[in-house]
């Protein structure tokens, strides 16, 4: 849709409103909330920064605001996003201003419409998810138009067309994909009279998506090498136009047990990505878990195979994914915890995962006065395992089905593999302490494309204390150590916080790359900073060095490059 | 063109604000569909106390401060809840990679929360919640009186003040 058009659409709809009496503006509100982060980079000869990597831009900021009117039933709302230029680290291709996101949104009683910008997930998101994650400078929002319709209790249906955002490009000329979807979910103690009271919850649902993207016919060259000769064939291959994929899954809860699956399919599918074979696509998402008061486990596994879903088919990037994989690893917090975070691969993974959460009740022996929490989590990803097609063809030739697969045998490489311990204890009222061990092992030649690279193994030792001054003054120490000989090496980290809740924060931290194998790159990356909080707006200000690495949230990753600087971020609503 | 856009922004704006002066109309929760962690999907709008206060903070797995605060809150949970009837909708905004393990999570550590999920963040982009931990706090009517975000050692102390204010009749001025 053309931004003008709906823009005076809505000018439209509200002048006549206003025009007609005040009621409509009377009843409605507007809320709206947004953010700025700023960042002044300074050259630093040691981490590399240098005049000519910085562009000549030192300032960089990114900023959105969004708006929301709502009256009654009817909702409208945008967001005005600035990059100016982007921040270091963020696709340069979101240089400018701009309203990417606007829509309007009417409810009735049994159904509700949207046209615009919308997000959307589909069950657990195999088959469609677009989101925003703004710390990652992702968005794969579609626009176009949405229909939900609840035709009795207990059954949610949920029909959507368009196309997905890519930066600032326009959708024109067909340079992306066009996506239908549709989604059904019956909650089963809804629909069927006799089990509205029944303490199993049954939910089904199920999904279809189809993307459409123009294709012309695609020549592609092959070498096929049998005995040693070798022998080179040219194609023309048909690319399929629409791309279907489908999955059904099912939420069933019983007391303290909850069960979660899902099974996704995804038909040929020839993309860059997966260098153009045509092999179908599939993925399944299985969750268990049982808790009681006191006491949580959960166990999940996942496999996925050549599951990319993306709605333009020379795309790579972070950029217009139809579906979300999520990795089944534990998302770490403590700052060295996240040096070596796992990423989803989408061309095939198999994965498992185990959590045990206990609370050690209190005035038990071990519990002490307070009680004591212990959590255990374990999760291992594997390469899935590929046999040729023919013995000629070797594994993922373009223009051949790829590879064969046998859906449950584990591939001979490991991805990721992470042992995890954390013990919460308060000690006395004002004593409290989290400490936390961590063992990785990270096959970064394929998850950082660092081809050749040894696997990384790590021990992180993790200890974050805090005392209480007053009721409302309180320092917190955080002193973390990385052992690893691979990679950059071994890292200590110190951390200082001092709180006057609610409102302030003082904290001086230290990063020390003390084990890098290169004397010259044994730095430190120091950082000061002060946050001001009131209600719901947060002032932040910090100054010093930022270490290079991946921020990841939920299964997405951006690459961070070293920095340093003056910080300054500011965010709020109204 | 974007002189009428402007001017029905600006329009909007000042009306509301006028409006808001008027009669302080109070913000409510919008109506937007999760689901609970046995997998039925729950209107925000049905969020509800019987007239006493609500508390809905917004937390995820993998924010440790927003574990901290429900952590603190619970240790003193049940005398909040005699002394005021305070109830606490704790929404995870955890999304499908570690949507599943939220509720053996918040049974592990002996929460007594209402648990709900915003497996897309669909509840947070309504509230305008830019970072977590965030808390609202809403009167017996669910008008919206306070909210906050960010956790250090000792700010439940203040949102419990505020709580007791809403239980013993007071309003809050809206900060």
């Amino acid at each position: 849709m053309n931004f003008k058009i709906f823009a005076g659409l809505i000018t439209g709809i509200i002048l006549s409103m206003v025009a007609t009496g005040q009621s409509f503006l009377e009843n409605g509100q507007v809320h709206g909330n947004f953010q700025y982060d700023g960042f002044y980079y300074g050259e630093d000869s040691k981490l590399g920064i240098t005049d000519s990597k910085l562009d000549g831009k030192y300032f960089r900021m990114n900023a959105f605001g969004n708006i929301i009117y709502t009256n009654g039933n009817f909702e409208a709302g945008m967001r005005f996003e600035t990059y100016l230029p982007p921040l270091a680290g963020f696709d340069p291709a979101y240089d400018g201003s701009g309203i990417p996101y606007y829509y309007v949104n009417y409810k009735w009683d049994k159904l509700e419409l949207t046209a615009g910008n919308f997000y959307e997930q589909f069950g657990n998101g195999l088959v469609l998810r677009a989101y925003e994650e703004w710390q990652l400078g992702y968005d794969n929002s579609i626009r176009g138009f949405r229909a939900r319709f609840q035709p009795f209790e207990g059954i949610y249906l949920t029909g959507l067309i368009g196309t997905q955002r890519y930066y600032w490009e326009p959708y024109k000329d067909a340079n992306r994909g066009v996506v239908r979807g549709f989604d059904a979910e019956f909650y089963l103690n809804g629909l069927i009279p006799g089990m509205a009271d029944s303490k199993t919850q049954i939910t089904l649902g199920g999904s279809f998506v189809s993307k459409y993207e123009k294709a012309s016919k695609k020549t592609i060259t092959r070498d096929s090498v049998v005995d040693t000769v070798s022998t080179r064939y040219v194609f023309s291959y048909k690319i399929p136009e629409n791309v279907a994929a489908y999955s059904g899954r099912l939420n069933l809860a019983h007391g303290g047990f909850n069960l979660t699956a899902e099974y996704a399919y995804k038909i040929n599918d020839p993309s860059e990505f997966n260098q153009y074979i045509y092999r179908e696509g599939q993925a399944l998402f299985l969750s268990l878990s049982y808790s009681t008061k006191g006491l949580g486990i959960s166990l999940s596994g996942k496999r996925t195979d050549n599951m990319s879903y993306k709605s333009r088919r020379n795309e790579t990037g972070n950029v217009l994914d139809i579906n979300y994989l999520p990795p089944l690893t534990k998302q770490h917090t403590y700052s060295l915890a996240t040096i070596y975070p796992y990423a989803t691969q989408p061309l095939g993974e198999m994965g498992i995962q185990g959590q045990i959460v206990y609370t050690i009740p209190r005035k038990s022996t071990l519990g002490g006065k307070y009680g004591t929490k212990l959590e255990l989590n374990y999760s291992q990803v594997s390469s899935i395992k590929k046999e040729r097609v023919a013995e000629n063809i070797p594994i993922d030739s373009t223009g051949t089905l790829g590879y064969k697969s046998d859906f449950f045998a584990l591939g001979d490489k490991l991805y990721y593999e992470d042992v995890n311990l954390v013990l919460s204890k308060k000690f006395s009222r004002k004593w409290k302490a989290i400490f936390s061990y961590v063992h990785q092992s990270y096959n970064i030649a394929v998850i950082e494309g660092h081809t050749g690279e040894p696997m990384v193994h790590t021990n992180i030792g993790i200890m974050d204390v805090t005392y209480k001054i007053t009721p409302t003054k309180s320092l917190r120490l955080e002193a973390q150590g990385l052992f690893t000989d691979q990679d950059r090496g071994s890292w200590a980290m110190g951390l200082l916080e001092f709180n006057i809740a609610p409102k302030w924060f003082f904290t001086v931290m230290d990063e020390y790359n003390y084990g890098n194998p290169d004397k010259e790159l044994q730095l430190h990356y120091y950082n000061a900073s002060i946050a001001y909080v009131q209600g719901p707006t947060r002032i932040a200000v910090g100054y010093g060095r930022q270490r290079e690495g991946l921020i990841c949230v939920g299964g997405v990753c951006r690459q961070v490059p070293a920095a340093n600087g003056l910080s300054i971020s500011i965010s709020s609503q109204f | 063109m974007k002189k009428l856009i402007l001017l029905s922004v600006i329009m909007l704006f000042t009306h509301s604000i006028f409006s808001q002066e008027k009669e302080s109309k109070a913000r409510k929760l919008p109506s937007v569909d999760i689901k609970t962690t046995g997998g039925k999907t729950f209107n925000t709008e049905d969020i509800s106390n019987d007239s006493n206060p609500v508390i809905v903070s917004f937390w995820a797995l993998w924010c440790k401060p927003c574990i901290k605060e429900l952590n603190a809150i619970s240790d003193v949970y049940e005398d909040w809840q005699d002394e005021t009837g305070v109830k606490i909708y704790a929404v995870s905004i955890d999304d499908a990679r570690s949507s599943a393990k939220v509720l053996p999570f918040a049974n592990g550590n002996s929460w007594d929360y209402e648990i709900l999920l915003d497996a897309n963040g669909d509840f947070k982009r309504a509230m305008g919640v830019n970072m977590i931990p965030h808390v609202f706090l809403l009167d017996g009517e669910g008008n919206i009186v306070y909210q906050h975000t960010s956790y250090s050692e000792g700010s439940e102390i203040q949102l419990y003040e505020l709580v007791k204010k809403l239980a013993s009749g007071e309003t809050i001025e809206n900060h």
